[in-house]
């Protein structure tokens, strides 16, 4: 990549629910629902005086992607870590039920959150698997949910699992997605466990291309907004099916996982098990660099996109 | 609550189960129908191992016994938190686990769940709350965070949480909020075998959590707000 492509880039990471929402849909075309006029505020945060936000911390509605209508959410990284609780989980719950009437493409979610928003610990936890269960019903109309990680908090906790359940999940290099993250690792399990403030660590077992080298994530994009919209929009085609084979296929992948990686102690070791020459020097490529060396190595097992 | 104890007295009529390690898989027999029993004992902390052999009874159930009835045993104190675990993704053995008691749905057999130990956060969402119905015991323990984590997370006062707790039922650890919530659908009490029975002669539902939530209080909005979701969309 050159210095003029750098100059276009619209960063992901840096922006805004609302900015990635309009820089994702097609020009003009979102129409928010339940959007600030409303003033839907979490009544949980409000009782114990903590600050509230008129979205709950997550942008919902509809819009186009190349023509085509879907439903989108995108959480406000900025608000309460992006956290879910009841409103802001019921949101999302809502737009995906709605899916099933509305005579979408596809549903687009924008996760940038660690999870279960904690001062509405039990309410949360409700949310995201509910979510979950809305988002099974959408699958099943062979509706396809596309899951987007480039941002600052990540996607964490029952929101990393509930994101393992979508058809298709697109990332960036600065996303990180796991269950637990590395500051719970540490207070639970010691420093000795994990070092949370080992960015370096943090980023090759957590971010985009460890993700997408285990097959985890479907593509892996520069962090610009319109390599996101271009990845969501060749995705969104095409769901995935959800049947007894598919999951008997993942079964057999994870599996394969645990007896050929289960003993390695870093991401290195898996990157070197892989079979890729420069595994060393992964966490340096820029996104261009890192697809052309690891392509060889992919074994046609993960899926892999010539962007 | 030990495992072959709480068995005992949902099957009068025998069962049989297997342990690996601390994964059990088998089937008993409630009022002449036979069910398959799948689980975790001493408050298994659920990694990728784990998740995987659960995933793997599951899938066996679904193979070997179309239609069996699937009861889930819940003792787990959570996702396992360490670095491996999350090296290999324990967010896509979780989900699997998820995918196949839901695909398990898909095909036709009743799923519920029973927190017979302890049920915490990720290691309860991705098995006991994937049932269509959860049920618990009256002794058994739901949390999400304790209090006093809570109270350094949110750096809310420890007193101030427990003086919320009395009011509110999205605060605290225990059964009774996680009923009120509609999370957790009955206590089961007396007679377990007539409890299972009776959870097996309910109608399939897909998901009523957010209405019981309602019904009972403990959650005023989700079913409120998911409903106007869907309203103003059908006007876009």
């Amino acid at each position: 990549m050159n210095l003029a492509d750098w100059r276009r880039r619209d960063s992901f990471y840096e922006a805004s629910a609302r900015r990635r929402i309009l820089g994702l849909l097609d020009k003009n075309s979102f129409q928010e629902l339940l959007g600030p006029a409303e003033r839907i505020t979490s009544p949980h945060l409000e009782q114990l005086g903590f600050p509230v936000s008129f979205d709950d911390g997550v942008v919902i509605g509809s819009g186009s992607l190349d023509g085509k209508k879907v439903l989108i959410a995108a959480q406000e990284s900025g608000f309460m870590g992006g956290s879910v609780g009841e409103v802001h989980g019921a949101k999302i719950t809502g737009l995906l039920q709605s899916a099933l009437t509305s005579n979408v493409t596809a549903v687009l979610l924008v996760l940038d959150t660690g999870g279960v928003r904690l001062h509405e610990a039990n309410a949360g936890l409700a949310a995201i698997s509910e979510i979950l269960r809305a988002a099974f019903s959408v699958r099943e109309a062979g509706i396809p949910i596309l899951v987007l990680i480039g941002g600052t908090n990540g996607c964490f906790g029952g929101t990393g699992i509930f994101t393992s359940c979508c058809d298709y999940v697109i990332m960036s290099e600065e996303g990180r997605w796991s269950v637990a993250g590395p500051e719970v690792i540490e207070t639970v399990s010691g420093v000795e466990e994990f070092d949370s403030r080992d960015r370096a660590l943090v980023w090759r077992t957590m971010g985009g291309k460890h993700r997408f080298l285990l097959g985890e994530a479907d593509r892996l994009v520069v962090d610009d907004i319109k390599a996101f919209r271009a990845a969501a929009a060749e995705l969104m085609q095409k769901p995935k099916t959800f049947t007894l084979e598919s999951i008997l296929q993942e079964h057999r992948r994870l599996g394969d996982r645990l007896t050929t990686y289960g003993e390695c102690k870093d991401a290195l070791d898996i990157w070197k098990k892989m079979g890729i020459p420069e595994f060393n020097c992964i966490p340096l490529m820029d996104n261009d660099a890192f697809h052309a060396a690891v392509k060889p190595y992919l074994n046609g097992k993960e899926k892999y996109h010539e962007h | 609550m030990n495992i072959e104890y709480t068995l005992d007295k949902i099957f009068p009529g025998g069962y049989q189960i297997k342990k690996d390690g601390l994964v059990i898989s088998g089937y008993g027999v409630c009022k002449g129908r036979e069910v398959g029993i799948i689980g975790t004992v001493d408050h298994a902390a659920i990694g990728v191992d784990i998740a995987y052999k659960l995933a793997t009874s599951v899938l066996e159930v679904i193979r070997q016994f179309p239609g069996r009835p699937i009861l889930f045993m819940v003792d787990t104190q959570g996702q396992q938190l360490t670095h491996r675990d999350e090296l290999l993704a324990n967010n896509a053995y979780l989900a699997h686990l998820a995918k196949c008691l839901e695909l398990a749905r898909q095909l036709g057999h009743r799923v519920v769940s029973l927190v017979y130990g302890e049920a915490v956060s990720g290691g309860f969402f991705a098995t006991g709350m994937m049932a269509e119905r959860a049920y618990a015991l009256p002794d058994a323990e739901i949390r999400v965070m304790a209090l006093p984590a809570m109270s350094r997370v949110t750096k809310i006062p420890v007193e101030q949480l427990a003086e919320l707790c009395k009011t509110s039922a999205i605060f605290g650890p225990g059964i009774p909020n996680f009923v009120r919530l509609g999370i957790i659908e009955e206590v089961w009490e007396g007679q377990l075998e007539d409890c299972l029975d009776r959870a097996l002669q309910l109608p399939a539902v897909y998901d009523n959590r957010a209405d019981l939530g309602r019904e009972r209080g403990g959650r005023k909005w989700a079913a409120e707000i998911a409903s106007r979701v869907r309203n103003s969309a059908e006007k876009v």
